[in-house]
């Protein structure tokens, strides 16, 4: 297994190197200077050129790219045009604010998406399964822009219990007030999940509960209690995987989430690092984004094989 | 002195005063505003603030001083610049060149040390000398390209500097309003450090930086020993929130979070008034044009064609669809304005004579005069562009235009404006709609008349050219009494609307949402503004 986790390790340095090149690539094919992050209206051409000149964006873009990434191998991630503060110290803050956020975000869709799909795959077809199929689907289309909205309205305008947006005064703010902040926007970020959870343990168990082996089981009476932890045995290593794609899509999706909160994570830093052609910070962020997603990946296939031997044996044979 | 001690028995010197008064109200809630501003980060806090007019608002003008600012104390008429730490300029009248600032005396940095003429060269380097240590490439970016082209400056005394343009240019007046004076103490001993002077930042200003967490919160504390006993603030505290998002701020504000929001939706101003908040709104020196283009296939090269466009655009219908935020415009600058003039063309809806001009140009019902508009999805001062392209699209199809409309975002339309009209991204582009300020003259009218300011020079992007406009322009450079100036100005107005150079829509009325209880604000017809008159009641 160490052997597999060294060479899923080694799959990050291409990976890496794949996101970094497509995220310059993109920046430059969008229509927009990165420069104009940097040089107000007005300024005088030979300045902006020596500006241009002193942060390097007058090489051509491979250098550029290569000058770059010569840094970041030092762990120099270079500094944000717009903010003039270093990248690291622009996305660390971020990524620890994203992380409180995506934490309760996938408990909840955990929670509830393996709980309503349980039910509904037991209960298939009957009307309690398609009344958890239907709120599933409207959980997977519900735009979350409006639905941060309407619970913004609804609990921070009419009611006054919760706050509107931002996460408290960082420096007086007691875990409870920080826990205020974080109601809604978990909330808002967990639905789009807990919808795609739902639908797919449904799948999975229902699937799960058509093998020959449930059948074995209930024929030797064993009470349904037992059959199901059978059953949730086996359906876990799929489910397992739809998870840390759904914790991966929480940490770099949250982008309108965090957007309509005014929440300072990675989401909120992204967006407004793209809108201004922010390179250095869009390119930081984005790489710390898919390493994340490359290491949840990683979890989530180390705890497959723990969970299922006839994975280890495969990867074994394969190896 | 070691650093720490020094930032300590500095802030210490700074507070005492405060404190001991503190004490004696300390049973007085303080007086805090929370104040949601439109951009998504606290802008740079070292002296040139980056973030457009907005940062310069907030953080600039309330940390530090320039040598001259502009008043904001008056709703009814254009603000003008007035003395700040410089009391009063002349100019060398052979060479028209040399620019003379007397300082003011007694003017003391937040960190207790006194502003004189070697702050005010050092602060000059810090901009445009490489070779100083205290050069600043971020303040130089961000604010630089205002005295760029200085030939020479130094101290005449303690309290005298002499400036040297390159070329008489009476602009220079405005321009160095723009330039903030940091302290070089507190850079000293922060170890040359502007990174933790951004932390610590001190200047001249009527606000103290408390704390700054980047892209959450910056919270000022009142400045007891401003220079300017009229403004030091009634406030205690200040906090500033980046919430770039429009209905979020409405949101905020109607559940108390904060207390001011800059530019809420129109859609929500019904709401927020019934929910008792106050809506606050001014004429500033906005203006949301099309910018025109002039190339050879551009059915705006006729006169007639550019005159159709601005009487064929109903811009009351606009206003009340804006809910009110907005007033007509018949011009670059309001009516009120000093440089407004005496145009003889008058902007108005007038369907049938917008109609007849587009008939004289050889347009008409079966040959409608196909124009292409681009624009932005959103930006700053862009307002609501989308619907309201619709709208002024909707309205010039009445009179005989086809007018299509590319949406790009607000970076690339700028970008865009950096080509010129004839560029090959704007072939088939033939107007530009890009919200504009006048609050200066170089900027608002020169940059964006002139033909020697064709994009990279300057922001004649239509490539607008016209000897009797250029030659004004150059009486207004080299007129440097102010109220000669001004008269000059509006010359050089009445004739580019006597031109119909670009298509006038709407001046912004700069919304702002504020709680009941938040009082003494005075919106002044500018783009800055005095929150030291403020206080919650």
């Amino acid at each position: 297994m160490l052997r597999f986790a060294f060479k899923r390790l080694l799959y990050v340095v291409p990976v890496a190197l794949g996101v970094t090149v497509i995220c310059f690539a993109l920046v430059y094919c969008a229509p927009g200077d990165p420069a104009s992050a940097l040089i107000p209206d007005n300024t005088p051409p030979a300045m902006a050129a020596q500006i241009r000149a002193e942060y390097g964006l007058d090489r051509p873009i491979p250098v550029q790219y290569l000058l770059w990434l010569s840094h970041v191998v030092v762990g120099d991630f270079g500094t944000s045009l717009s903010t003039q503060r270093s990248v690291v110290s622009e996305v660390v803050p971020a990524v620890l604010n994203t992380f409180k956020l995506a934490c309760g975000a996938i408990a909840l869709s955990c929670f509830f998406g393996i709980l309503f799909g349980s039910l509904a795959a037991f209960r298939g077809g009957r009307p309690s399964d398609r009344a958890i199929t239907a709120v599933g689907i409207t959980g997977m289309s519900i735009p979350q822009y409006w639905l941060g909205m309407v619970l913004i309205v609804i609990f921070a305008v009419n009611f006054g219990i919760l706050p509107a947006t931002g996460m408290g005064d960082p420096s007086t703010a007691t875990t409870g007030e920080l826990l205020q902040h974080l109601i809604l926007p978990t909330l808002t970020l967990a639905v789009v999940p807990t919808g795609i959870i739902t639908r797919s343990v449904r799948s999975t168990v229902l699937e799960t509960l058509q093998q020959e082996f449930v059948v074995a089981l209930y024929a030797r009476g064993l009470p349904t209690r037992r059959v199901v932890l059978h059953v949730a045995k086996s359906a876990a290593p799929p489910l397992l995987a739809i998870l840390g794609l759904q914790f991966g899509y929480i940490l770099g999706g949250s982008i309108l989430v965090e957007t309509v909160f005014t929440w300072p994570g990675t989401g909120y830093l992204l967006n407004n690092a793209i809108f201004m052609r922010d390179l250095p910070l869009i390119q930081g962020t984005v790489l710390v984004l898919a390493m994340f997603f490359v290491f949840i990946n990683l979890v989530v296939d180390l705890l497959q094989m723990l969970l299922d031997p006839r994975l280890k044996r495969s990867r074994r044979q394969g190896d | 002195m070691h650093r720490r001690s020094f930032l300590k028995a500095s802030a210490a010197a700074a507070l005492l005063p405060m404190a001991a008064s503190t004490t004696a109200t300390a049973a007085q809630k303080q007086q805090v505003l929370r104040l949601a501003m439109t951009l998504s980060d606290i802008p740079l806090t070292t002296g040139q603030a980056t973030g457009g007019a907005e940062g310069i608002r907030f953080i600039g003008n309330s940390l530090y001083d320039g040598l001259f600012q502009w008043e904001l104390r008056h709703r009814d008429r254009t603000s003008k610049l007035i003395p700040s730490l410089a009391e009063s300029y002349t100019i060398d009248p052979e060479t028209k060149t040399t620019w003379t600032f007397r300082l003011r005396k007694g003017v003391k940095f937040h960190d207790g040390s006194e502003f004189t003429a070697d702050a005010v060269i050092w602060n000059i380097d810090k901009l445009l000398n490489r070779k100083a240590p205290q050069f600043d490439p971020a303040q130089n970016a961000a604010g630089g390209f205002f005295i760029a082209d200085l030939k020479s400056y130094r101290k005449v005394d303690d309290y005298t500097v002499a400036l040297t343009t390159a070329k008489p240019d009476s602009m220079f007046f405005y321009r160095i309003s723009y330039i903030m004076m940091s302290s070089p103490d507190r850079w000293k001993a922060l170890g040359g450090d502007w990174r933790k002077f951004a932390q610590h930042p001190s200047g001249t200003g009527p606000w103290i930086l408390d704390s700054l967490v980047p892209h959450q919160r910056a919270e000022l504390v009142r400045n007891p020993h401003y220079w300017d006993p009229s403004r030091v603030p009634k406030l205690d505290r200040l906090i500033l929130f980046p919430m770039p998002d429009a209905t979020t701020r409405a949101s905020a504000l109607l559940a108390g979070q904060v207390d001011w929001i800059e530019a809420p939706p129109p859609d929500t101003v019904p709401r927020l008034r019934a929910a008792g908040k106050q809506i606050i709104t001014n004429v500033y020196p906005h203006i949301w044009p099309y910018f025109i283009s002039y190339t050879k296939d551009s059915p705006f090269s006729d006169i007639r064609v550019r005159k159709a466009a601005n009487l064929g655009i109903d811009r009351d219908g606009l206003v009340q669809f804006l809910g009110g935020l907005a007033k007509p415009a018949v011009g670059s600058v309001d009516v009120s304005s000093p440089w407004f003039g005496k145009p003889t063309f008058e902007i108005k809806h007038d369907p049938a004579q917008a109609k007849a001009l587009l008939a004289a140009a050889g347009y008409g019902p079966n040959k409608p005069c196909k124009v292409k508009f681009l624009t932005s999805q959103a930006g700053s001062g862009q307002m609501q562009p989308v619907p309201m392209n619709e709208f002024v699209q909707e309205s010039l199809k009445d009179v005989g235009f086809d007018v299509s409309i590319e949406v790009i975002d607000w970076e690339a339309l700028r970008a865009r404006r950096g080509d010129r009209a004839d560029g090959p991204e704007n072939k088939g582009i033939y107007g530009l709609n890009n919200s504009w300020s006048t609050q200066d003259p170089d900027f608002g009218l020169l940059s964006v008349i002139s033909s020697k300011r064709f994009p990279p020079a300057g922001n004649n992007w239509g490539l607008y050219s016209d000897p009797a406009a250029d030659a004004i322009i150059t009486r207004v450079v080299n007129e440097f009494d102010p109220d000669k100036r001004d008269g000059i100005l509006a010359e050089l107005h009445q004739h580019v609307v006597d031109q119909s150079m670009w298509i006038w829509v709407v001046h912004d009325l700069n919304p702002r949402g504020l709680a009941p209880d938040v009082k003494g604000f005075v919106p002044p017809r500018n783009w800055f503004v005095d929150l030291t008159t403020v206080y919650i009641a």
